[in-house]
């Protein structure tokens, strides 16, 4: 057991805001307590509402870097509460609910709503080439590089870190994000997927699609699932560039 | 898709309307403009900076341009069609490139405080290559219109003249800064953009080509300065002949070389 002065006390800084109470302005609202080994900043709000504060509000579920729900600004640069290590950051933290999705409050926001908007506009969805639903058919056979490429672009888990990390979206709120072009690129790998390029230019070939990103490249630097989206916007661009 | 212009004539003509494929040329042509203009700024700055070779080096290279050792004679019309053409891509490059930029004050103090807080250096670059391109409307514009209307006032004398005696330096110096950082930044964000160079690393290319670029941007800047010093130091030795053209000893009939 270390001596107790090696402890660090964190100070917690968090933007308190609830859109239900708009009498109540927002505020920094600032925590102490005492670091632990291995902490997560998930352990330390669930720590904070526990013992100081059960008003504060924040979204969390898998606690392992999955479910995608924990997003927050932490720093100034977005990431996943449970995936972040107080170990990692200096004794003052300050956290601020992402940016660009609507506000539930405190730490909380409705990327749901976002993302489900994204999709349906995107069609982010298999578009089978067989409109015929036959359950007895065998699945078209792939490729098992293929599948790991479709596979590697799926481990997205709509956290929404690059929207906020991203200058365009927070400039024009009409972008797609990288979220939503990592779904076309990899819905335009999947052979069971019958749209063609010049279906995909539909959806994304315009200002608020592929040729709205300015390749600043925080989403690809920030993804806490390290997707390669540098790779997949670019890729993504010289396709839809093809239908010029 | 109703939320697209093309959606939006479907729903009011009732009629299929293909997605528009101009901002797919749009994107094109301001990749395709801006690397010419990055390619042509590096040959420019190794062409003035020949004069820190000698002054017959600078004299034989604007020489060059203008034809004399192809047609026996100058002929600085063909520099003018050159600087037109510049200055026709720069205007396009200009047009093309204000689409990514803020719309309004709102916009720009949004993007403003992302990047502060971010603190992410791609962002950063971002904000500073608009910076530098909003000057360069003035700055490279100032420039092209001068030499466009004085294409014969090119030499190691006559620059000279124009750096220190017309105090371009001071313009020039703006200039410098503004195009390198705006060049170099550039050429950057297309290679990460188009994906060229990505290799099987792309974080690891992204990288090499940060340090390539700072590189290239740091030999620039230095380069420049030393160029713009050289002018200066020639401009303050020539005052007093002001409008005298440098002619090298081995010409043997200077008049040829005459505007």
């Amino acid at each position: 057991m270390t001596a107790s002065t090696d402890v660090r006390r964190l100070r917690i800084h968090v933007l308190r805001y609830n859109p239900a109470e708009p009498e109540k302005a927002a505020r920094i609202q600032t925590y102490e307590l005492d670091e632990a080994e291995g902490m997560t900043l998930f352990i330390v709000l669930s720590e904070l509402r526990e013992k100081h504060d059960p008003s504060l509000q924040f979204d969390f579920v898998c606690r392992a870097g999955v479910c995608g729900s924990c997003g927050m600004v932490v720093n100034g640069q977005p990431g996943l509460a449970c995936r972040t290590l107080t170990a990692e950051l200096p004794a003052d933290i300050t956290l601020a609910p992402l940016p660009t999705f609507e506000l539930i409050g405190d730490l909380s926001v409705n990327t749901g709503k976002w993302m489900r908007e994204m999709t349906e506009r995107l069609e982010a969805w298999v578009h089978a080439k067989q409109q015929e639903v036959d359950l007895r058919r065998h699945e078209e056979h792939m490729d098992p590089d293929l599948a790991d490429e479709v596979y590697e672009l799926d481990r997205c888990i709509e956290c929404g870190c690059c929207v906020a990390a991203c200058g365009t979206a927070h400039m024009r709120t009409d972008f797609v994000g990288a979220v939503g072009l990592n779904k076309v690129a990899r819905f335009s790998l999947d052979p069971r997927d019958g749209r063609t390029d010049a279906d995909m230019y539909e959806l994304v070939g315009n200002d608020d699609g592929v040729f709205g990103c300015m390749s600043l490249l925080a989403c690809n630097d920030l993804c806490p699932k390290e997707l390669p989206l540098q790779s997949q916007i670019a890729y993504l661009r010289r396709r839809m560039a093809k239908q010029a | 898709m109703t939320n697209t212009l093309a959606g939006r004539l479907a729903v009011n003509a009732s009629v299929p309307v293909q997605a528009s494929r101009w901002p797919a040329r749009l994107d094109l042509a301001q990749s395709i403009s801006g690397l010419l203009l990055a390619l042509f700024m590096w040959g420019h700055m190794l062409f003035v900076s020949s004069i820190l070779i000698s002054q017959d080096a600078m004299w034989t290279i604007t020489k060059l341009f203008e034809g004399y050792f192809f047609f026996g004679r100058s002929y600085p019309g063909i520099v003018a069609v050159i600087i037109a053409l510049v200055f026709g891509l720069f205007i396009l490059h200009a047009g093309l490139a204000l689409r990514k930029f803020p719309a309004n004050y709102r916009q720009y103090a949004l993007f403003r405080h992302h990047m502060r807080g971010m603190k992410h250096e791609d962002t950063t670059l971002w904000y500073w290559q608009v910076m530098t391109g909003f000057a360069l409307f003035f700055l490279a514009t100032a420039h092209l219109w001068w030499m466009l209307t004085h294409p014969g006032n090119i030499g190691p004398f006559a620059s000279a003249d124009r750096v220190w005696g017309d105090n371009f330096w001071i313009l020039y110096l703006f200039l410098l800064f503004a195009v390198e950082l705006h060049g170099g930044i550039g050429l950057y964000r297309l290679a990460v953009k188009w994906g060229v160079f990505e290799g099987d690393d792309p974080a690891a290319s992204r990288r090499k080509l940060r340090t390539v670029k700072w590189t290239i941007t740091a030999f620039l800047i230095v380069l420049g300065l030393a160029t713009l010093a050289a002018y200066v130091k020639i401009g303050m030795a020539h005052e007093d002949q002001r409008g005298e053209r440098y002619t090298p000893a081995w010409v043997e009939h200077p008049e040829e070389h005459a505007p």
